[in-house]
């Protein structure tokens, strides 16, 4: 299909256009993994070792929340940050920033979701002996981060995927102005409307070239890391 | 031997543990004093496991209570128990000891000596590269044993160390036992296995549903048993 072929000329000659926007993307998405992890993570430890009043609900919230809207998180995100909006004052609005503002807000609960219950089956085990040595709250939230990190790597890799494919928040805050805030998905859609197929599909084949390339790094990271730690 | 230890006597001063309605414990009165290890014997359900995390200090007794060398608020730093079933963390042998070490209180220069002391202490000098989880059972019931020890306890309580071992990990575990007891560690111990409760025991004390039937020196005990049960359970007769 020449339409194919003109998409992978694209792709393999690195078409600075499609550069850009590939950049932006890894930018915004690993960003707001970053962000959503230092906030998911503990708050999933948190729960999952802390018995307090309400915890089921908090669980259900979470796991209900796994499935926020994009375009919800992305209308809330941009009623903040515009300029009558409560943090309008920012100027914040139509940034990279507010990209991934909006997509730490859609993949954190995702991140805390399942680490609450990967760290929650590690306590299981761990608990008696963590008892036993007298090991203090912080501590054990420490070591069972620490002694799960592989199995929480899945966890951030459900983020990167929520992120990476995300179109509805980020173009409702990002604005999907060319060269600052537009996305492979972004511009993907975009390049639909217009039809121009070649660089949405150029810009689809990298797309999932890159999730395919980053959850296969993370597997052989985590099968060393278990042959390694048993 | 070390100095005399602040730990013991353990000792359960009409002491119950009830959970909802059922009795686990029932009234145990008894005393574990410094000395050759005490063995814990009785069919499943007994009682044994539930005693030994009272004696650590894991619960609470519904009724009655526990007193560590007279104190009733003792912390764990010189207590340490391994359970039936020992969970490896998941690293390595030797970073599981050092885990230990390091909630133990031992300075950060001094644990890889201590490391290397320990797991030559259990006969696992070598293997401390290898993934914890990765050991043979009887490797990692001696690994279980070294990180216990880690804590440098004055009592050391073991839950069935040797269940579903064999014969050879068996013996290198009853090894390390007498090993333990030469440093003057209290060891008090659950079994089901008669033959290791000769082979170690200093005192036997004898459960049958959450009550001790006989407790004393394990050579009066094995030779001139002075209950019924007792007797029939020597005779490897069931206790119901």
């Amino acid at each position: 299909m020449p339409e194919d072929v003109s998409a992978l000329q694209l792709v393999l000659t690195a078409d600075p256009a499609l550069g850009a926007i590939v950049r932006v993307s890894l930018v915004v998405s690993v960003s707001a993994v970053f962000f959503a992890a230092l906030i998911g993570l503990p708050l999933g430890a948190w729960v999952a070792l802390i018995r307090f009043p309400g915890r089921g609900a908090v669980i259900v919230a979470l796991n209900a929340l796994m499935g926020l809207p994009p375009v919800v998180v992305g209308l809330a995100v941009y009623l903040l940050l515009s300029r009558s909006g409560p943090l309008g004052r920012w100027g914040l609005l139509f940034t990279s920033q507010a990209m991934i503002i909006a997509q730490t807000i859609l993949i954190a609960p995702i991140i805390a979701a399942l680490a609450r219950q990967t760290i929650e089956d590690l306590w299981v085990e761990y608990r008696d002996e963590l008892a036993a040595m007298d090991v203090g709250a912080v501590g054990r939230v420490i070591t069972l981060v620490w002694d799960a990190r592989f199995s929480l790597v899945t966890a951030l890799l459900a983020g990167f995927g929520r992120a990476a494919a995300e179109v509805g928040a980020v173009i409702i805050v990002g604005g999907n102005i060319d060269g600052f805030t537009r996305t492979m998905t972004t511009a993907i859609a975009l390049e639909t409307s217009k039809g121009d197929l070649q660089l949405a599909i150029g810009l689809g084949m990298v797309l999932i070239a890159i999730v395919v390339a980053v959850n296969a790094a993370a597997w052989g990271v985590r099968r060393a890391g278990e042959h390694l730690a048993g | 031997m070390r100095a005399p230890v602040s730990e013991l006597p353990i000792v359960f001063d009409d002491t119950s543990v009830l959970a909802g309605s059922v009795t686990i414990l029932d009234r145990i009165t008894l005393t574990l004093a410094p000395g050759a290890p005490t063995v814990l014997i009785g069919p499943n359900g007994a009682g044994k496991t539930t005693l030994l995390r009272l004696a650590m200090g894991l619960i609470q007794p519904t009724r009655g209570r526990v007193t560590w060398g007279g104190r009733s608020q003792v912390a764990l730093t010189h207590r340490a128990i391994v359970f039936q079933r020992p969970v490896m963390l998941r690293r390595g042998a030797a970073g599981n000891i050092r885990y230990a070490l390091a909630t133990a209180g031992l300075a950060r220069s001094k644990r890889d000596a201590r490391v290397d002391e320990l797991l030559a202490l259990v006969g696992l000098a070598g293997l401390g590269a290898r993934p914890a989880r990765k050991l043979s059972g009887g490797e990692q019931q001696r690994l279980a044993l070294a990180r216990a020890l880690a804590r440098d306890p004055q009592v050391l309580l073991l839950d069935e160390p040797t269940a579903s071992l064999d014969p050879a990990a068996t013996n290198a575990v009853e090894d390390v036992i007498r090993a333990v007891t030469g440093r003057g560690i209290k060891v008090v111990m659950a079994t089901h296995d008669l033959g290791e409760a000769k082979r170690l025991a200093g005192e036997i004390v004898l459960l049958h549903r959450g009550r001790v039937i006989e407790s004393g020196s394990a050579a009066a005990f094995f030779s001139a048993p002075t209950t019924n049960e007792a007797g029939r359970f020597l005779a490897g007769e069931l206790l119901m």
